[in-house]
């Protein structure tokens, strides 16, 4: 028997389970801006379970789910009573329900732990490492797998009931998610589908509890989605992705716990932890590669429009030049004409657009430039005029607006001259 | 001496602190560590930053592994407390700094950045533990202590810590408090007004950090949170003065420690820094349903008192329009007509008719209600109070006469004297005449 699925298959199968359950609820926590809701209650399942853990003295899975699922709404119901009925600040009715509740479960379990192979330690680790020990019989033959611990089908059963209740309710999900006070009004019963929620969030909670312990998954419940969010714009497309990133920081986190530490000589870690960081260190990719939203991207873009904005400037000043004179200048002349802009790499750019010439030192317009920069003149012109005569602004307050409105498609209509008195460029079909 | 007794003789050593050295410095340390928090917390609270706070208390862990590693491979000792808590600071900080940049530079909105930071640091916290309790030199149990924290470990110069932390705590209020009140309030305007936001918000969380850096020893990284936020909030209900909220949280922190270590003390099993928590969670309980203005109970008795109040002004205004158009007393099926309208509840009938005669307002007589002198000049007025407000709606508001029923019902109740005679005014400049006035 390969060591891969006497040690490895358990936790490996867990660890998934557990990240992907709450990774797709997270969607809806993170998009209806409730991440801590999940956090409240991963923190309050504690007394829940403490007290099924004290009233039976047994872990029976369905005992567990009914006091995660009570537990759940009940600090649901707390949190909104105090913010309610005391007028407390949302985060902070959170914070009070939360530690005191925790407390609580601390305490309850340390009495508890007497009786049950409960401890402190597993609320923050969770058992995953020691998972394995549980399977009396591993194997792949179809008793193996049967004989396989309640954790793992617990674990089964709750990413199915999730499943289910993303797939049934996916579109007063949507709704619910993006706007409430619509979904009210069009006959959706919104507090119904927040408390359903909040149900599932709890016994995922409870489910992974064992796996990564009772903080360790607010990872699992926002990690993934948050990530997602950074890469989609579309709900169910956010879902799938959120689904192949709790897969990967599940898988990913095991082996860089259980192998890496290997290759330095070093014995295993903790590999729930590891699924936590390997969650974040995918969202800090994320936040930096995502092809729109990553912070690259947007450098990137926001450098390209400043790009386009300093080409379009030095062909229009050389036009400007043009109508009392030669377009042509140097490039210290224009670099000094357009102060604090990327002129070097302005020149470049119009250059290799056609629109401009370059012997030496010595920067003269092309014809398709002379083109483009009256095309350009005549839009800031006849924006200065728009907005003296139709926005009511004085002549010598509407060269800033009518600097940055230049550059975009939409072009008021008119023509003659400006508010200065200079020409207004004809439009191209005019001209010929 | 039987046990029962004994635990509570125990208690009042301890209370007293007469219960031997150890516990003594227990008890003094994590009273001051409560003040220290609940002032600053007070702070926290009003800039709503307390789950901000969560997320630094649990980006700790990863600080504190990493110094023990650090300083071991350094050749000193790892468990070393100071050594631990610079490490936890430095991490703390770098969770709170990573919020920041989340909120900054992506779409993702702050509890979203709390709950990744929170959870991915202390991820990475368990990691490096794990590290710690598989290397050679293992020795990690000093470290578990700071999770949960570890009370009774407390040293005379761990509570003289405390001390000067929460007499830093106080003094730093004091000096802050103009400039903390402003930035929690109003940040905008104080940042028009040339105050420096950024600076003092730095200052906040730099004593944030260190009176949960100071917290971990004895309550542990995850409850230390609670001792910021709950005794502020439940401060919050007995007064709406900063100076008063900040000065009350600081003592109910106090209590809470004071009282909590004196109970963990007593039962030993129980964890020192859950205990504590707990007991602030009964202030806070105490507070949120017993304080006088702000309170649940308070809130629900004054608005059952409204309640009544507002039946018994349309009880006696109906009683009062019967009289007018000569109808006598008000007979009983008339009451239940009005019951039925007003949506009276069953037991909310006879409470308003006992209301309106403990008021000496009405006698009732073979189950009809007659006004006595001073419930007809009540009467009157709130009948008038509705005839007024109805025509200010119909000639000023342009509200059509059908549709101001319901609002003049409410506002009836709560016309003011002088309010009243300024509608009249109003009224009469236009020339409307309203019947039932004062002379009527």
């Amino acid at each position: 028997m390969s060591t891969f699925i006497t040690v490895d298959l358990l936790p490996l199968l867990v660890g998934t389970l557990a990240a992907v359950s709450c990774g797709l609820l997270g969607n809806f926590l993170v998009l209806r801006r409730i991440s801590l809701m999940g956090d409240a209650i991963s923190h309050a399942v504690l007394p829940g379970l403490a007290f099924a853990f004290l009233l039976t003295g047994l872990r029976s899975p369905l005992l567990m789910l009914a006091g995660a699922a009570a537990s759940g709404v009940a600090t649901v119901v707390l949190v909104e009573l105090v913010k309610r009925l005391g007028r407390v600040e949302p985060g902070a009715a959170m914070g009070v329900v939360f530690s005191v509740l925790f407390a609580l479960g601390v305490i309850l379990i340390e009495r508890a732990a007497r009786n049950v192979d409960l401890d402190a330690e597993c609320v923050l680790y969770g058992d995953l490492d020691a998972i394995s020990l549980y399977w009396t019989d591993p194997g792949l033959g179809v008793s193996s797998l049967l004989a396989m611990p309640r954790q793992l089908w617990t674990l089964l059963i709750t990413l199915s009931v999730v499943i289910v209740f993303v797939w049934v309710m996916f579109k007063e999900l949507r709704i619910v998610s993006f706007d409430p006070a619509l979904a009210t009004a069009q006959g959706f019963n919104a507090p119904f589908v927040h408390y359903l929620l909040m149900v599932l969030v709890a016994a995922a909670t409870v489910a992974s509890f064992e796996a990564v312990g009772s903080i360790l998954v607010i990872a699992m419940l926002i990690c993934p989605a948050a990530t997602a969010r950074l890469l989609t714009d579309r709900l169910a497309s956010q879902l799938w992705v959120s689904v192949g990133i709790a897969v990967v920081s599940g898988v990913g986190g095991y082996f860089a716990a259980t192998q890496l530490p290997h290759a330095f000589g070093m014995r295993s870690v903790n590999a729930a932890g590891s699924i936590a960081v390997v969650g974040g260190l995918l969202l800090a990719i994320a936040m930096l590669f995502a092809p729109t939203h990553g912070i690259f991207a947007r450098k990137l873009r926001r450098r390209r429009l400043a790009m386009t904005v300093a080409a379009d400037d030095l062909v229009g000043a050389l036009y400007r030049l043009s109508e009392t004179g030669e377009p042509r200048s140097t490039r210290e002349e224009l670099a000094a004409m357009l102060p604090g802009r990327l002129v070097t790499r302005a020149i470049d750019r119009a250059s290799a657009a056609g629109h401009i010439e370059l012997e030496g030192d010595a920067v003269s317009l092309t014809n398709a430039g002379l083109d483009a920069g009256a095309q350009l003149v005549r839009r800031h012109r006849l924006w200065e005029s728009y907005l003296v005569t139709e926005a009511g602004l004085g002549p010598d307050h509407v060269h800033d607006t009518a600097e940055q409105l230049e550059h975009f498609g939409i072009t008021p209509t008119g023509g003659g001259v400006d508010p200065h008195g200079r020409p207004i460029p004809t439009a191209p079909e005019q001209q010929n | 001496m039987d046990p029962e007794r004994s635990s509570l003789f125990r208690a009042f050593e301890i209370l007293t602190l007469q219960g031997g050295f150890n516990a003594t410095v227990v008890l003094v340390g994590t009273t001051l560590l409560g003040i220290a928090a609940g002032v600053i917390g007070a702070f926290v609270l009003l800039r709503q930053r307390s789950l901000t706070a969560d997320a630094l208390s649990h980006a700790t862990l990863p600080g504190i592994g990493i110094a023990f590693l650090a300083a071991t491979a350094m050749g000193l000792d790892g468990r070393s407390l100071p050594i631990l808590l610079i490490g936890a600071s430095i991490s703390g900080v770098a969770g709170v700094a990573c919020i920041q940049l989340i909120t900054t530079y992506t779409r993702l909105r702050e509890d979203a950045a709390i709950g990744i930071v929170l959870s991915t640091f202390f991820g990475a916290g368990v990691v490096v533990l794990s590290l710690v309790q598989t290397s050679e030199r293992g020795a990690a149990a000093g470290l578990n202590g700071l999770i949960y924290g570890q009370a009774a470990t407390m040293v005379p110069r761990d509570a003289l810590l405390l001390g000067g932390i929460a007499l830093t705590a106080m003094i730093a209020a004091g000096l802050l408090l103009k400039e903390l009140a402003l930035v929690a309030f109003n940040d905008a305007f104080a940042e028009v007004d040339g105050w420096p936001v950024q600076t003092i918000d730095a200052g906040l969380l730099a004593l944030v950090v260190l009176v949960t850096v100071a917290g971990l020893q004895a309550v542990g990284l995850i409850l230390v949170v609670a001792l910021l936020i709950v005794p502020p909030v439940a401060a919050r209900f007995w007064t709406e003065r900063l100076w008063r909220m900040v000065a009350l949280s600081g003592v109910m922190g106090g209590l809470s420690g004071y009282l909590g270590a004196t109970i963990s003390a007593v039962l030993p099993s129980m964890p020192a820094g859950a205990v504590i928590v707990l007991t602030s969670g009964v202030v806070f309980a105490i507070s949120f349903l017993f304080a006088p203005r702000r309170g649940v109970i308070a809130a629900a008795v004054r608005r059952a008192e409204l309640r009544l109040r507002i039946a018994g002004d349309h009880l006696l205004e109906a009683a009062h329009d019967i009289e007018r158009d000569g109808r006598g007393d008000m007979p009983p099926a008339s009451i239940d007509l009005l019951a039925k309208r007003r949506g009276w509840s069953v037991w909310l009938r006879p409470l308003v008719i006992w209301s309106i005669q403990l008021r000496g307002l009405a006698t009732t007589t073979h189950g009809s209600i007659r006004l006595t002198d001073t419930g007809r000049t009540e009467g009157r007025r709130i009948s008038r109070n509705h005839a007024l407000w109805t025509q200010y709606l119909i000639s000023y508001a342009d509200i059509a006469p059908t549709h101001v029923d319901w609002s003049v019902d409410q506002v009836e109740h709560v016309l003011a004297g002088d309010l009243v005679d300024e509608l009249e005014r109003a009224l009469e400049s236009r020339g409307v005449t309203v019947p039932g006035g004062a002379t009527a």
